[in-house]
């Protein structure tokens, strides 16, 4: 299975992975309106993470024996067959952060911008590569097998 | 203080409807233009403090920032330009020398840019290169004046004995560019590309950082006024040693490494304190001669049991061709000359902009010289300070040259925006500078993949209009000058130059 | 080969799911006792509160025993387990044998022996037919008040439940703090405010000594220390104790407060094995055996006794409590030890920002972390828990755990690169 990989020496914190992720998760896909017309304003799905010059974008792992799977409460959060990813089903979430509890990384994000729910990198459902790793200018992150 | 008469350079637009206020420019911007105000949820420009580098405006998700020359205009005044004016108000408010980076900018003629190719029609054929073998192989290094062969059975074996030899894929090599005065990335992008192309890369000044060592083979080490760096295992390392006489930015003075960009690493290449100022000295303190000169050539040659060539860099002055000529006399294997236009990290502005000779005369001059004393052989000449494309190495080898370095269009190639601003250690697109923040802007993955691209397309286009004239190896082009022809130019600068003005056959 | 599962909660699903990773032929039975398709146990609550209907109680899709070729009897009492023939007795009489058995028959309720606990309204709350019970007693006889007799995470539950029904809710608690066995004192006085703030009446030191009845239901109880509180029902939540009733003294099956298991899950008897609430596994914590009632130990275990009966050896780790539960729209997070019993062989570090307010706790043992309790905060909690998990020596970022912007990066750059691209080295 393809992962993104996080290679943080060349991370320059530009955080243009964060800002076309959270387009690619918002209503309207476009950047403008994401920005400035949605509200609440969507949410993107990684976290970048700073340290004086170091920087580093953390999308999940889709980890193999993934902890957050395992604990999911209400199995919400399941593997997909077909991608391999580790998808988080936004319905059946009840927001117990209990994935958020189990996950090493600190990948999953609390959305209270409604109904509760976990929220999480999906690799970008459907298209050939994370919106992320086609936007970081550095190759910071790359999506290899 | 008083206030600064000072206005912007330039202008940024921010186009309100696109910006997102996503802060990417305030991240990107190590000049501090950008402002996020997060009380309105905007962002902000003070563009007195804007280089014009377009680091914003490239990376901008939206394309909502345009940076334009500054509307500002002075009374029109062919006399005193604005940036004769702005010089004035610098070193009214600052007394000092001025400083900047990169090449000359001033408007003088380039001859390249007023020299044409030849073509072959009807009376010879031209060849396509895609069909046929086209040699860019190129050997630097001094050439037997003949060479023995016996014959012994089926085998031809060469008798004569040839001096070391640098063997490049194709005759281009990367100029000297110290660590230090560029990132550790961009030494490895050019290490790396070296490697892949078949060519050679040159440490500059600075030393060679222990993890580079692996790329010996494909480096040039230079041994300058300061001798930062130089130890045997430096010198037995590289595949060729060059001394560092003059550069074309700033020929006759030394050069001068601020301690802010002398950080740890750079401190241990160059073997000197950390955070002090690396100063090399206008002269080598031991050459004062030609004879002095052969004297350091020998002791490297000494130094590395006769095994590799050693070169000499001079910058392109008024009397170029008889100290190419000394300098061959003096045993080096080859001659860099770099010319006016020539890059730098870091030059008075006074000395880049008004000392030295363009390029185009300096190897016209010394290939002429050199020929006419006989010596050509002896020594192979390279050509420096401000190749451009493909066109400007196939002038630069009819006019004489062996090979051509290229120092500032690999920096282009790595993202270089030519803002000249190199001496503040500030680079936006990680190349000339130390910082920790700025220096991982350079992917050298990236940076190493745009120069062998780079390299890869000129050599096809150098191999194109080597098929159009007719010519199936770049050997058979050096010093042809019958394939070149003047246009604009006067009868001196045709003579100088060795050509012949175009519509003249 | 037959394998035989008791059981079909997180601990069944993990097991179901690891034989058809490794065996996809041999049958699976599973036998319970609800009649449910498989649920989420812990969202009970959630649909007592209103805050889901019954369709989102599935824990795996209609199509789960079918794509897992499972067969399922569903609503069948297991009486007793019989190791030496490798049967099992079902209510009624009937047996199936098997081969390979997994017990994870979960949790029992405990009753305490109060007077009144028979009568009509009250109730224990561990099981679907729970809400429906209380859903009853709400709805047919408009009950409007309730004690929860128990001030742990399922009694926290169940009063925020009830207050989401409008309830007036009393929660009870022998303990002098709520929580008690999750957080540490700080932790429990700050959920206690939240609690009040959210209505809800504590009485903590005490239990209640008798449910008074009229015409057979509740209608108020008496206190230890004589108040009086009305209430038309009463949620008995003092805790779970792991379900084994199945398995006779003489089975061989060795228990102590629940069923002893190896690393490999497999109990004193070859060919069984047992997962979840009703086993007693070990907690790397502390070194020792003993029943950890939580979901994702229950999933994991089960999981790992799956791989063994699929012929597949892989070892549990070990597991340590922790949960994530929300009070009063705050969220919290309680993993591992958080309130050592000594101060001399554990260091914690706090950080308390009343205002917001957010509190958090980490307590270590030889420089290791081995609790956490973040209340307020809890985005990226888990990174603590890997670090738990992985025993990490936290020493050269010690200064950092607590700051806000305390994450991946403050790692050694070398475990990072391990945990992160598998690079690198463990440290
Ligand atoms: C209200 C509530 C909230 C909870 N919240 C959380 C939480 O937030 N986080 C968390 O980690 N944990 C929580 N838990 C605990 C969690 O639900 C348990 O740890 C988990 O359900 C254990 O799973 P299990 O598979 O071991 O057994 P159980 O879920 O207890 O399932 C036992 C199974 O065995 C069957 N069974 C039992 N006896 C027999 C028999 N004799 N014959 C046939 N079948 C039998 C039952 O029908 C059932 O299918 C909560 C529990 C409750 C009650
Ligand atoms: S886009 Fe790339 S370089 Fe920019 S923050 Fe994200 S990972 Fe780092
Ligand atoms: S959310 Fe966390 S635990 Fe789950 S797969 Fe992603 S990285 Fe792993």
């Amino acid at each position: 299975m393809k992962r993104i990989i996080v290679h943080e020496e060349y991370c320059i914190g530009c955080r243009l992975c964060e800002i076309y992720c959270l387009t690619q998760h918002s209503q309207s896909r476009k950047i403008i309106k994401a920005f400035k017309e949605e509200t609440p304003r969507p949410l993107a799905r990684l976290v970048v993470e700073e340290a004086g010059p170091l920087s580093f974008a953390m999308p999940c792992r889709h980890c193999e024996d993934a902890p957050c799977v395992e604990a999911c409460l209400t199995g919400a959060m399941q593997r997909d067959e077909r991608t391999g990813a580790v998808l988080c089903n936004e319905k059946r979430c009840v927001g117990c952060w209990t994935c958020i509890m189990v996950c090493p990384f600190g990948a999953i994000l609390r959305n209270v911008t409604g109904r509760k729910v976990a929220s999480k990198c999906d690799l970008c459902y459907g298209e050939e590569v994370p919106v992320c790793v086609a936007h970081c200018p550095n190759e910071a992150l790359t999506y290899e097998e | 203080m008083s206030l600064s008469l000072l206005t912007a350079e330039f202008h940024v637009e921010r186009d309100e409807i696109r910006c997102i206020a996503c802060q990417v420019c305030v991240r990107q911007c190590a000049n501090d233009v950008h402002v996020y105000d997060p009380d309105d949820d905007r962002v902000y420009s003070d563009e007195t403090r804007c280089v014009g580098c377009h680091r914003c405006a490239t990376l901008c998700p939206t394309r909502a920032l345009t940076i334009r020359c500054t509307p500002q205009e002075f009374r029109a005044n062919a006399n005193w330009s604005p940036s004769i004016i702005t010089s004035v108000f610098k070193q009214a408010e600052t007394g000092g020398v001025l400083l900047t980076g990169m090449g000359c900018d001033q408007p003088y003629p380039i001859y390249f840019d007023h020299i044409l190719l030849n073509a072959a029609q009807v009376t010879n054929p031209s060849i396509d290169p895609l069909r046929e073998p086209m040699e860019l192989r190129t050997f630097i290094g001094r050439k037997p004046e003949q060479v023995g062969v016996v014959q012994d059975r089926d085998n031809m074996r060469l008798e004569t004995r040839l001096a070391p030899q640098l063997v490049l894929e194709t005759p281009i090599l990367f100029s000297a560019m110290s660590y230090g005065s560029i990132s550790y990335n961009a030494c490895l992008s050019l290490a790396r590309a070296a490697k892949e192309c078949g060519i050679l890369y040159n440490t500059g000044e600075g030393g060679l950082h222990p993890t580079l060592y692996e790329y010996g083979p494909y480096t040039i080490a230079q041994v300058a006024s300061g001798r930062f760096g130089v130890h045997r295992a430096y010198l037995e390392t590289a595949a060729a040693l060059e001394i560092k006489i003059g550069q074309g930015a700033k020929p006759g003075i030394g050069g001068h490494l601020p301690g802010e960009k002398v950080s740890e690493d750079v401190s241990r290449t160059r073997m000197i304190p950390q955070g002090t100022d690396a100063l090399s000295p206008a002269p080598h303190h031991d050459i004062y001669s030609i004879e002095d000169l052969r004297q350091l050539i020998y002791a490297l040659k000494e130094a590395t049991n006769y095994t590799k060539p050693v070169g000499v860099k001079v910058a392109a002055v008024h009397h170029i061709a008889p100290i190419a000529s000394g300098i061959a006399r003096a045993g080096a294997d080859y001659i860099a000359i770099d010319g006016l236009r020539g890059g730098t990290g870091a030059a008075p502005t006074v000395i880049r902009n008004n000392v030295g000779i363009p390029i185009e005369m300096a190897i016209a001059a010394v290939d002429e010289r050199l020929r006419q004393e006989g010596i050509r052989n002896q020594v192979s000449l390279i050509a420096a300070g401000s190749i451009r494309s493909s066109a400007d190495v196939v002038k630069a080898i009819a006019l004489g040259a062996d090979a051509v370095y290229i120092g500032t269009a690999a920096l282009v190639a790595m993202g270089c925006h030519l803002c000249q601003k190199c001496y503040t250690g500030k680079c936006n697109w990680g190349i000339a500078t130390q910082d920790p923040y700025l220096t991982k802007r350079l992917n050298p993955n990236i940076g190493a993949r745009r120069l062998v691209n780079l390299l890869r397309a000129w050599s096809l286009e150098i191999k194109e209009m080597l098929g159009g004239m007719g010519i199936n190896a770049i050997e058979s082009l050096r010093g042809n000058r019958d394939h070149l022809r003047g246009v604009g130019l006067n009868e001196v600068e045709l003579r100088v130059l060795g050509i012949k003005a175009a519509g003249e056959s | 080969m037959r394998y035989v599962i008791i059981g079909n909660s997180a601990a069944a699903v993990g097991a179901i799911e690891a034989i058809r990773q490794y065996d996809p032929e041999n049958p699976i039975t599973v036998v319970a006792d609800e009649p449910w398709h498989v649920y989420s146990r812990p969202l009970i609550s959630y649909l007592l509160g209103g805050m889901i209907d019954e369709s989102q109680m599935a824990y795996r899709p209609r199509d789960f025993y079918a794509r897992h070729r499972v067969e399922t009897m569903l609503g069948v009492q297991v009486v007793r387990v019989n190791p030496a023939e490798q049967t099992l007795t079902l209510a009624g009489g009937g047996t199936v044998s098997y081969d390979r058995l997994l017990i994870a028959t979960g949790g029992r309720p405990f009753v305490p022996s109060v007077p009144g606990v028979s009568l009509k309204g009250v109730f224990t709350f561990i099981r679907w037919e729970d809400v429906r019970g209380l859903e009853q007693a709400i709805e047919r006889y408009g009950a409007r008040t309730a004690l929860v007799v128990g001030g742990g995470l399922i009694g926290l539950k169940t009063a925020e439940a009830l207050i989401a029904r409008s309830l007036r809710v009393t929660i009870v608690e022998l303990a002098d703090r709520i929580l008690s066995t999750t957080f540490d004192r700080t932790a429990s006085k700050l959920a206690e405010t939240l609690l009040r703030r959210a209505g809800v009446e504590i009485r903590l030191g005490l239990t209640v000594s008798e449910i008074i009845g009229r015409e057979g239901r509740v209608d108020h109880a008496v206190l230890q220390d004589g108040e009086r509180v009305e209430c038309d029902l009463v949620v008995l939540a003092i805790g779970v104790r792991p379900n084994v009733d199945l398995i006779p003294p003489d089975s061989g099956i060795q228990i102590n407060r629940g069923i002893l298991v190896d690393q490999h899950m497999q109990t004193t008897v070859p060919n069984v094995y047992a997962a979840g609430d009703c086993a007693e596994a070990y907690d790397m914590l502390l070194g020792v055996n003993r029943p950890i009632a939580i979901w994702p130990n229950a999933y994991r275990q089960g999981y790992i006794a799956g791989c063994n009966m699929a012929g597949v050896l892989r070892e549990y780790a070990g597991g340590f409590p922790m949960n994530s539960v929300e009070v009063h729209g705050v969220p919290t997070i309680s993993v591992g030890i958080t309130d050592p019993p000594d101060r001399d062989s554990y260091e914690v570090l706090e950080r308390y920002d009343r205002e917001r307010p957010i509190y958090k706790r980490l307590v270590l043992r030889d420089n290791r972390l081995v609790g956490v309790i973040c209340i307020g905060d809890v985005d990226r909690a888990g990174i603590y828990t890997g670090l738990i998990r992985d025993r990490v020596d936290v020493t050269p970022f010690k200064d950092h755990l607590l700051t806000g912007k305390f994450g991946l990066i403050s790692l050694p750059r070398e475990y990072r690169k391990h945990l992160v691209v598998g690079e690198g080295i463990e440290v």
